[in-house]
C-alpha cells in the first residue's frame, strides 16, 4: 500500500454531489468538506438546496450522482452505522400533534434500535431540559407554538450524545431569548467536541456562532472555508466622510486610489476607495498617511474608517443583490 | 437551554457504550401507543361497536318476526339466540364497514407519517425503511385482530342483554354449548381478521406511493369495493377465487359438526399470497423512495 497523504479528518466529506429534480437541477456537483469539532454554517439564499443536500448527507434521498462520506463512513451504504451517531432537524421540525412532547421524543427513540431503553425516561428528560421545554414536556405538542416545536425538534437531535449534529435553520420560529439559547447551545456542544452542521439564510447567526462557512447559491456551492478565509477574499476598503467629496476624491486618485463617492442630500458625503494589496506607497500599512494628504489637500475630514469588507458584502457578492428566488 | 454538562455526562458516559441491538420490539410497542392514542382509532372502534348493538336493538324494537331466511344471515335466530348478534353483525359489517376502516388505518401507515412530517425523522433515527415497514405492517393487523374482536364482543355482550342465550343450533343442525359458541365466536374473529391481511397488505403498499394520507386512505377503500364488485360479476367468475375478498364471508364454515378447516386453509394461503405480492411491491417502492416531505 503506498503510504496515503493524511486526510483531513472531515466529518461530512462530499464529491461531485448532485441531485436533480426532472429538468431542475437542485444540487450541482457540491464538494462540501466538514472538519471535525468545527461549527459548520451552511449559508444560501432560498432554494439555493441546503435542504436537498442535508437530506442527502442523511440518507434521505438518494444523489443523482456524487459520493457521500459522514464520520468516515460512506452514505448511504453504512446508514445504519453512521445515523445513530448523529443528530437531525431537517426542513423544520416534524410531530404527533396529540402526543405530548415527551411521548413524541420517546417514540422517536424506539425508532433507533440502538438506544437503549433503559436510559430512554433519563435522557429525554435532560434532552427537553436542555432546551428549556421541562414544563411543557405534558403537553400535547398540538398546543405547542411554533417555537416550542422547534425547541422539540432540536432535543430530539439531543436525546443521544452525537458525534455530528446536522441543523436544518435551527432558530427558525425561535424568539431572540431562543435564538441566544441556541447559539449558546451550540457553542456548548461544539465545546464538548460534537461537529455541527448549522444550515441558515442569516448571515449574523453564521458569523456569531460558526468557526467554517460555505455558501450555496442557485445549487451551487460558491465559497467554503474557515470564516476568517471567507472575510480575507474580500478587500479592504478606506472610507472618508467629509463635506469636500469632489477634492477628497481628487487626493485619492492622486494616490494611485480608484475613489467613488456619494452624496446622498441630508447626510453627510462620503467618499470610499478599495485599498489595493500591493501598492507603490505603503498605505495599507499605514493608512493615517491618507489623513495627512488628505488635510494637506484642503479637505475637512470628518471621519475617516479602514474597513475590512464584511462577510455580509462577500455574501451578497456571491448569492446576487436580487430578491427573486433563483430557480 | 442551560447547557448542563455535568447531568448530560451522567448520562451519556455509559450511553454509547452499551449498543445492544434488542429493542426490536420496542418500536412495535411505540406504534401501537401511537395507533392507540388516536382519537380516530377510538371513534372507528366505537363506530364497529355500534354495529352489532343498533343491529340488536331494531331487532328487539320490531315487534314483527322475521320469517326464516329473511334479512341478513342468522338474523331470524337473533330473537332465540342472543350469541347470533355477533354472527349477524359479522356479515354486516365485513363487505364495507370493516375495510373501510382498515383502508384509514392501512392507507395512513406511510402516507400519514409522510405528510406529517414525522417519516424522515424516523429514518434518521434511523429506524431503518424495512423494519419501519415490517411495524407498520404489524401494526395494521393489530388493529384488524382488535377491530374483528370489538364485533365479536359488542355482540355476544348485547345479544346476552336483550335476548334470551342458550346452546346454539349449527348450520348442520348440531347443538353446542354456550362456552364452545364463544370458542367459534373467537375462532371467527381470528378467520376474519386472517381474511382481511391481504387487503392490508395493499393499503400498505398504497401508502407507501404517496405523502397525502387521506389519498391512500380512498384509494385502499376503492379497491375493496371494486373487488366486491368484480366478486359478483358473473362474467367474472373465473377470477374469484383469486380475489382477496373471496373468503370474506366463509366464517359460515366455521359454524358447523364438525368444523369445516378447509376453506380457512385456502384463505391463508390466499392471503399470504397478497402479503408476499403487496409486501414486496412496498419494499420496492419504500426502499428506494426519496423522502421530501
Ligand atoms: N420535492 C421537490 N420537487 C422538485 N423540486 C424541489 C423539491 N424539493 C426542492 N426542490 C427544489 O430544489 C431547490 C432547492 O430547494 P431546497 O429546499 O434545498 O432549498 P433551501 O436552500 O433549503 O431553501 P430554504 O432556505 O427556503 O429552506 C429549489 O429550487 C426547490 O424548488
Ligand atoms: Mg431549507
Amino acid at each position: 500500500m503506498t503510504a496515503a497523504t493524511p486526510a483531513p479528518d472531515l466529518a461530512i466529506e462530499s464529491r461531485g454531489l448532485t441531485k436533480r429534480f426532472g429538468e431542475q437541477i437542485a444540487v450541482n456537483e457540491i464538494d462540501l468538506a466538514v472538519p471535525r469539532g468545527a461549527v459548520f454554517g451552511f449559508l444560501g439564499p432560498n432554494g439555493s438546496g441546503k435542504t436537498t443536500s442535508i437530506r442527502m448527507l442523511l440518507g434521505l434521498t438518494q444523489a443523482s450522482s456524487g459520493q457521500i462520506s459522514v464520520l468516515g463512513q460512506s452514505m448511504p451504504d453504512s446508514l445504519h452505522a453512521v445515523l445513530p451517531r448523529v443528530g437531525a432537524l431537517v426542513e423544520g421540525p416534524a410531530f404527533y400533534p396529540f402526543l405530548s412532547g415527551a411521548a413524541n421524543l420517546r417514540r422517536l427513540d424506539t425508532a433507533d434500535r440502538n438506544a437503549p431503553s433503559s436510559t430512554r425516561g433519563a435522557r429525554v428528560e435532560q434532552a427537553l431540559a436542555r432546551v428549556g421545554l421541562t414544563h411543557a414536556a405534558g403537553k400535547k405538542v398540538a398546543a405547542y407554538s411554533l417555537g416550542m416545536k422547534q425547541r422539540l425538534g432540536i432535543a430530539n437531535a439531543l436525546l443521544q450524545p452525537r458525534e455530528l449534529l446536522v441543523l436544518d435553520e435551527p432558530t427558525n420560529g425561535l424568539d431572540p431569548q431562543g435564538t441566544r439559547e441556541v447559539r449558546s447551545l451550540v457553542r456548548s456542544l461544539a465545546a464538548e467536541g460534537t461537529t455541527v452542521f448549522v444550515s441558515s439564510h442569516l448571515l449574523a447567526e453564521v458569523e456569531q456562532m460558526c468557526t467554517h462557512a460555505a455558501v450555496m447559491s442557485g445549487g451551487n456551492l460558491v465559497a467554503q472555508g474557515t470564516l476568517a478565509d471567507l472575510r480575507h477574499v474580500g478587500q479592504t476598503r478606506v472610507r472618508v466622510r467629509t463635506p469636500d467629496a469632489a477634492a477628497a476624491a481628487a487626493v485619492l486618485t492622486g494616490l494611485g486610489l480608484a475613489p467613488v463617492h456619494s452624496d446622498v442630500p441630508e447626510q453627510d458625503p462620503w467618499v470610499a476607495a478599495p485599498l489595493p494589496r500591493e501598492m507603490s506607497v505603503d498605505l495599507t500599512g499605514q493608512p493615517e498617511s491618507i489623513v495627512t494628504a488628505l488635510v494637506a489637500g484642503g479637505v475637512r475630514v470628518r471621519g475617516f474608517l479602514i474597513e475590512e469588507s464584511s462577510l455580509e458584502e462577500r455574501f451578497v457578492a456571491l448569492t446576487g443583490e436580487g430578491f427573486d428566488v433563483l430557480q | 437551554m442551560s447547557s448542563n454538562s455535568v447531568a448530560s455526562s451522567k448520562v451519556s458516559g455509559n450511553g454509547v457504550p452499551s449498543r445492544r441491538r434488542s429493542a426490536g420490539p420496542a418500536l412495535l410497542g411505540s406504534e401501537l401507543t401511537v395507533l392507540f392514542r388516536r382519537r380516530r382509532t377510538w371513534a372507528m372502534l366505537v363506530a364497529i361497536a355500534l354495529i352489532p348493538i343498533l343491529l340488536a336493538v331494531a331487532v328487539r324494537l320490531s315487534s314483527e318476526t322475521l320469517a326464516p331466511g329473511e334479512g341478513p344471515p342468522f338474523l331470524d335466530r337473533v330473537t332465540q339466540n342472543g350469541l347470533f348478534v355477533a354472527f349477524t353483525a359479522m356479515i354486516v359489517a365485513i363487505p364495507l364497514f370493516l375495510p373501510l376502516t382498515i383502508g384509514v388505518v392501512a392507507g395512513d401507515t406511510i402516507a400519514g407519517e409522510a405528510g406529517q412530517g414525522t417519516l424522515r425523522y424516523l429514518l434518521v433515527a434511523p429506524a431503518g425503511r424495512l423494519r419501519l415497514l415490517l411495524v407498520k405492517y404489524a401494526g395494521v393487523a393489530v388493529f384488524c385482530l382488535a377491530a374483528t374482536l370489538t364485533l365479536a364482543v359488542a355482540g355476544t355482550l348485547i345479544g346476552a342483554a336483550l335476548f334470551p342465550v342458550g346452546p346454539v343450533t349449527l348450520l348442520s343442525g348440531d347443538v353446542i354449548s354456550v362456552p364452545e359458541s364463544l370458542l367459534r365466536s373467537g375462532l371467527i374473529s381470528l378467520y376474519v381478521t386472517v381474511s382481511l391481511l391481504g387487503f392490508a397488505a395493499i393499503g400498505l403498499f398504497i401508502s407507501t406511493l404517496t405523502d397525502v394520507p387521506v389519498g391512500a386512505m380512498a384509494a385502499t377503500v376503492v379497491v375493496s369495493v371494486v373487488v366486491q364488485i368484480l366478486d359478483v360479476l358473473p362474467q367474472l367468475s373465473w377470477l374469484d377465487p383469486w380475489l382477496f375478498s373471496h373468503y370474506w364471508l366463509g366464517f359460515a364454515d366455521l359454524l358447523r359438526q364438525p368444523m369445516d378447516l378447509g376453506s380457512f386453509g385456502d384463505n391463508v394461503l390466499l392471503q399470504l399470497g397478497y402479503i408476499a405480492v403487496f409486501g414486496t411491491l412496498a419494499y420496492g417502492r419504500f426502499s428506494t423512495k426519496d423522502i421530501l416531505s
